[in-house]
């Protein structure tokens, strides 16, 4: 049985990945959603830029910022010793930033689709803000904003150039699936390769038949 | 109105740039050759073009494995240089060489090197050391330079202490873009890379190698120009070609 470490790293990561970019993206989805202000459709494309750039140019702007020498990354040497090159939290950082945008698309969009009337009448009867989003809008926005989880987890599991630049290939340490593909046919080692795609094409199969599901499942309960 | 000028976008903009291609009597080669000889055999393409007209040189330039791989695969090469007599062997067994066409054209060696604006190392000890976190090498499973480093540590038995520290790179020019970047405390490239890079990287000690690093080229068994491709390999061993890459620090083969 080849080696299968890289599964269970690119899992590892694309989990933690999937969480960060949740967290921010439903932030500002359910700002740019709910408010309009000044510079909004700025922020907007802004934040859906990681799913336009090259991953090369994403992972090249990433060493810029978080490298040894970089902006943030001399900073965190300096006071705290540490890089996030060459380490499976720097290939989350890489992930994160490519899964973003495909998250916060689709929370926008789940957000807009959640009527304001509800909102509204749940104000006067007499919920705070913090209820409002947690037993309104959240889940009535719920199954657009799994689907863009979907999306996000199979778009950070499939990364390499970024994920490639900042965090290098360290066989068990930071080489996800997509890197040992890589390195398996560079070496010829037909085997590990085609094992590991098997497996990555199903997962990622999966991910769109279960996405389409909960996609088509909400247009027709509409 | 708008559909229709978005459709003859699509037509137009195709053919404009997919069309343009100088119609030309030139034959062109394509020289698949390891990273590490990126900068020499930019220049001797130069001068073999200028040497031959009607003849262009094109390369492609990437770890050797890759180029094997690549080769094997069918890829149009005329001309196969690669970093160690292992991948031409395998080549050679893969019967994607023109039998008898392979000759040796440079030799290279293995050197430790390190960012310059990082405290010096001594030598090979050092590696051991806390304050060395990580280590830049090629990957030995496709990578000539990461082989050659694998067995000199193995050799002086270093190997199993340091492998943990080492990042492996895709090919021997990515290990030195770590050091160079100071992403790494050191790195094992070859004596050619080190002194292209040698502003940012300093050579902490050259490693011996208990195989001689010698490069062998050959010519593609699938190429459609062989005629030319054996007059590159030819130039490879003149005065002028050799004097180019003994410029960039290849030693005679």
């Amino acid at each position: 049985m080849p080696d299968l470490t890289p599964l269970w790293l690119t899992l590892r990561v694309a989990s933690f990945a999937t969480a960060i970019a949740f967290a921010f993206a439903v932030g500002f989805a359910w700002l740019t959603a709910r408010f309009a202000f000044w510079g909004r459709d700025f922020l907007d494309a802004i934040l859906t830029l990681p799913l336009v750039m090259p991953p090369t140019v994403l992972g090249y702007y990433l060493i810029v910022v978080w490298g040894r020498n970089g902006w943030l990354g001399s900073w965190l040497s300096a006071h705290f010793g540490i890089s996030l090159m060459f380490t499976w939290q720097g290939a989350v950082l890489a992930a994160t930033v490519v899964a973003f945008p495909l998250l916060f698309k689709s929370a926008r969009a789940a957000f807009e689709g959640v009527s304001t009337e509800y909102e509204q009448a749940a104000r006067i009867l007499g919920d705070s803000e913090l209820r409002v989003f947690f037993r309104i809008t959240l889940p009535l926005a719920a199954r657009g904003l799994l689907a863009g989880t979907m999306l996000a987890f199979a778009r950070a599991m499939g990364d390499f150039g970024a994920t490639l630049m900042v965090a290098g290939n360290i066989e068990g340490k930071t080489q996800t699936a997509a890197m040992a593909v890589f390195d398996a046919v560079q070496a010829g080692n037909y085997n590990l390769a085609n094992t590991l795609v098997a497996i990555m094409s199903v997962v990622c199969v999966t991910i769109l038949v279960m996405t389409n599901k909960l996609a088509s499942r909400g247009r027709a309960g509409r | 109105m708008f559909l229709r000028s978005l459709i003859c976008l699509f037509i137009v903009v195709p053919a404009v740039f997919g069309g343009a291609s100088p119609a030309s009597a030139e034959t062109e080669i394509l020289v698949s050759a390891a990273a590490s000889l990126t900068e020499s055999f930019k220049e001797i393409g130069k001068s073999f073009a200028a040497k031959n007209p009607g003849v262009k040189v094109s390369f492609n330039f990437a770890a050797t494995g890759s180029l094997l791989q690549q080769i094997s695969q069918g890829a149009p090469a005329d001309v196969f240089a690669s970093a160690d007599q292992e991948s031409m062997d395998k080549a050679e067994k893969g019967g994607v060489i023109l039998p008898g066409s392979r000759i040796n054209f440079a030799g290279n060696s293995l050197v430790l090197i390190a960012p310059v604006n990082m405290p010096p190392l001594v030598g090979l000890g050092d590696l051991k050391s806390g304050r060395v976190q990580k280590i830049a090498m090629g990957n030995p499973d496709s990578v000539p330079v990461g082989r050659y480093t694998k067995s000199a540590l193995e050799k002086q038995g270093l190997w199993d202490a340091l492998a943990p520290k080492c990042v492996m790179g895709i090919s021997v020019k990515q290990a030195l873009e770590y050091v160079m970047r100071g992403e790494v405390e050191a790195g094992f490239v070859y004596a050619t890379d080190a002194a292209v890079a040698k502003d940012k990287v300093r050579v902490v000690a050259e490693i011996p190698t208990d195989k001689t690093i010698v490069y062998p080229v050959a010519v593609v068994a699938g190429s459609a120009n062989k005629e030319k491709a054996q007059a590159f390999l030819l130039y490879l061993r003149s005065p002028e070609a050799q004097t180019i890459l003994a410029k960039y620090g290849f030693s005679k083969p």
